[in-house]
């Protein structure tokens, strides 16, 4: 039995490089540090759901086959393709995304990452007008405002709030936590009191629960770290903020234009904005002001709805506004723990974050016209490689129905939608556990994944399948050039 | 009398069952049990006569699914109902990108109706149903 220290946890944006492993007889049997969602990846690479040898689809059905036969069979298809997509990438390392970016370029195709059903409007907007931005080692140390706008990190990123915002304990903002553990057990408290009475009294009501509390707010004004939430619908990370304030859905552009004119100490001629009382909006403008170090983390409850690029944009404008009071930045709350990685790579191979296309030689950047959903359902590609990832699950019904009408090449750990609709389905290693590689944090931090694990005997890496093919497309090509 | 059909705005996002059942596999039972779900408001429940565990059926004008209603605890939250990220939510979801590539996953309007005698399908029969493979 060993234990291996400082693992980085290959889930989400946050990259937690703390983790404690436990390995037993060639198997992790042990989690310690990590979230439910850390503790699920790591114990779960073994389970039954894993892939364990390629597929290729004969007679409509997924039959095994070696690994050679699925590289052939998916050169072929790639090398054949006038238009084909090579899609995912979040999910792997930098040096796999590296290969896919080759590849594309060899096969003339399209290279997305998915960001573009995550914060590529993000991407558009900080092309537009910039981003002022730190990594989550100065949040940590300094923020003394922290506001979530449209996220959860409670459920999408668990790990976020303990680690490197509100209930650290940084160099120069303490953590309220003690606040937080007896806040909550207050509560707990108060359940247990009103059950009990129900159960003596059925006809005994509890007294009504204010949704916002009334002006002067208590916890806005408190001292110390706060830590605010703004969202359509009440989270779960919303019941442990000092402050929630609820948004019509659809609505956050329009409040955080409200916002901007008061900060700039205009005065608004309404009563509420994006169902919002003006005088909470006030008090928010006023803790945003007053605060030495504030930071906003937004998620895709921005990028998802009504407006998309336009929030953020007025979101970083608001930010700019701030930063002539005091100190403000802004983070996009990424979702997988390489989507970071994604973007970069690309953008040093390509020029471009995501949505590039290499269909006439050289890369072309036009979301919209070259981002994979609209190419699905313009119903343009014929042929789709996709790497880490779960289209299926994730696209719109219209998008996925063409991407499986066409021959679709699937590099995946674990069975999950898009390899059961896969021709050619490859199990690859999970990085950062039976895999070396570099992925980099929300902030833009590189971090080296560990290999704690060997993989199943003969299954191969994302990186070392996607060599393999690439290589198998140059011979078919060169022998096509032969043959002309 | 309960109401047969309610007008509502449809969220998606992620839930922590969600997060911890995609790592488990998107084959397994618990994935399953975190996004065949919808999340509704205790009123509007008792608007359409049902309870936590009823299926219902929920169509938008980009498709229709079933699945199963779970009462929302922390807030009333009328109007809206919430359904995890995967393959029951992509179902109804809009597939306007606005010409950015971003589908609207978030503020979709849709209808509820109880359907406690229709099945919530399987990934792999809602799969078949929709692409056919």
């Amino acid at each position: 039995m060993s234990v291996v220290k400082s693992v980085t946890c290959p889930v989400c944006g946050c990259l937690c490089d703390d983790i404690e492993l436990t390995v037993e007889n060639g198997e992790i049997v042990k989690v310690k540090k990590g979230c439910s969602m850390s503790e699920s990846k790591f114990l779960s690479y073994k389970s039954e759901h894993r892939i364990r040898t390629p597929l290729i689809r004969k007679d409509g059905q997924l039959v095994p086959a070696s690994y050679d036969e699925a590289i052939r069979k998916a050169a072929e298809i790639l090398a054949n393709a006038n238009y084909p997509l090579l899609y995912g990438w979040s999910s792997t390392s930098c040096e796999a995304q590296r290969v896919g970016i080759e590849l594309a370029e060899e096969i003339g195709g399209v290279v997305d990452n998915t960001s573009v059903v995550c914060h590529g409007p993000s991407l558009l907007s900080i092309q537009e007008v910039g981003i002022p931005t730190c990594t989550l080692g100065q949040i940590r140390h300094r923020a003394d405002l922290i506001i979530y706008w449209g996220c959860d990190p409670w459920s999408a990123h668990p790990r976020h709030v303990e680690r490197y915002t509100a209930f650290t304990e940084g160099r120069f903002e303490s953590s309220e936590w003690m606040d937080y553990v007896q806040r909550f057990k207050a509560a707990a408290g108060k359940k247990k009191i009103q059950s009990a009475i129900r159960i003596k009294s059925p006809k005994y009501k509890p007294p009504p629960v204010c949704e916002i509390p009334g002006a002067p707010l208590p916890a806005i004004a408190k001292g110390g770290r706060k830590m605010i939430v703004i969202d359509a619908r009440k989270t779960m990370t919303a019941t442990i903020a000092d402050y929630f304030i609820r948004v019509e859905p659809n609505k956050d552009y329009e409040v955080m234009q409200a916002l901007r004119a008061l900060i700039r100490d205009q005065e608004l001629d309404v009563d509420k904005v994006g169902g919002v009382p003006v005088e909470y909006l006030e008090e928010l403008a006023d803790a945003m002001i007053n605060c030495e170090f504030g930071v906003i983390f937004f998620g895709l409850g921005l990028t998802m709805s009504a407006g998309k690029m336009r929030n953020i944009e007025v979101a970083i404008s608001l930010i700019r506004d701030l930063n002539m009071r005091t100190k403000f930045v802004i983070m996009p709350m990424r979702g997988h723990f390489n989507v970071a990685g994604a973007n970069i790579v690309l953008t040093w191979q390509s020029g471009y974050p995501f949505a590039v296309d290499y269909s006439q030689g050289y890369p072309r950047y036009n979301p919209g016209e070259t981002s994979v959903p609209d190419i699905l359902l313009r119903k343009d590609s014929d042929a789709a490689l996709v790497v880490a990832s779960d289209p299926v699950a994730t696209f719109p019904k219209a998008a996925v129905e063409h991407l499986v009408k066409n021959p679709l090449i699937v590099i995946d750990p674990h069975m999950n939608a898009t390899a059961t609709m896969g021709d050619v389905v490859f199990p690859s290693a999970f990085v950062g556990i039976e895999a070396e590689g570099t992925a980099y944090r929300m902030d833009r931090v590189p971090l080296p994944l560990k290999k704690v694990v060997d993989p199943p005997e003969g299954i191969l890496t994302d990186e070392e399948i996607l060599k393999r093919i690439l290589e198998e497309v140059r011979i078919i090509k060169s022998q096509e050039k032969e043959v002309a | 009398m309960a109401q047969q059909k309610l007008h509502v705005t449809l969220l998606t996002g992620r839930t922590i069952e969600q997060g911890v059942g995609k790592e488990r596999g998107k084959s397994s039972e618990e994935y399953f049990e975190a996004v065949s779900v919808c999340f509704m408001d205790a009123q509007d429940m008792k608007k359409l006569g049902i309870k936590s565990g009823t299926n219902v059926q929920v169509t938008t004008p980009y498709g229709s699914v079933v699945v199963k209603a779970v009462k929302y605890a922390r807030a009333p939250t009328s109007g809206l109902i919430y359904i995890p990220y995967g393959p029951w939510a992509n179902s109804v979801c809009s597939n306007k990108t606005s010409s950015i590539g971003m589908p609207s996953f978030k503020g979709t309007p849709a209808e509820v109706e109880p359907a406690p005698d229709k099945p919530v399908l399987s990934m792999e029969q809602l799969l078949k149903n929709q692409f056919g493979k």
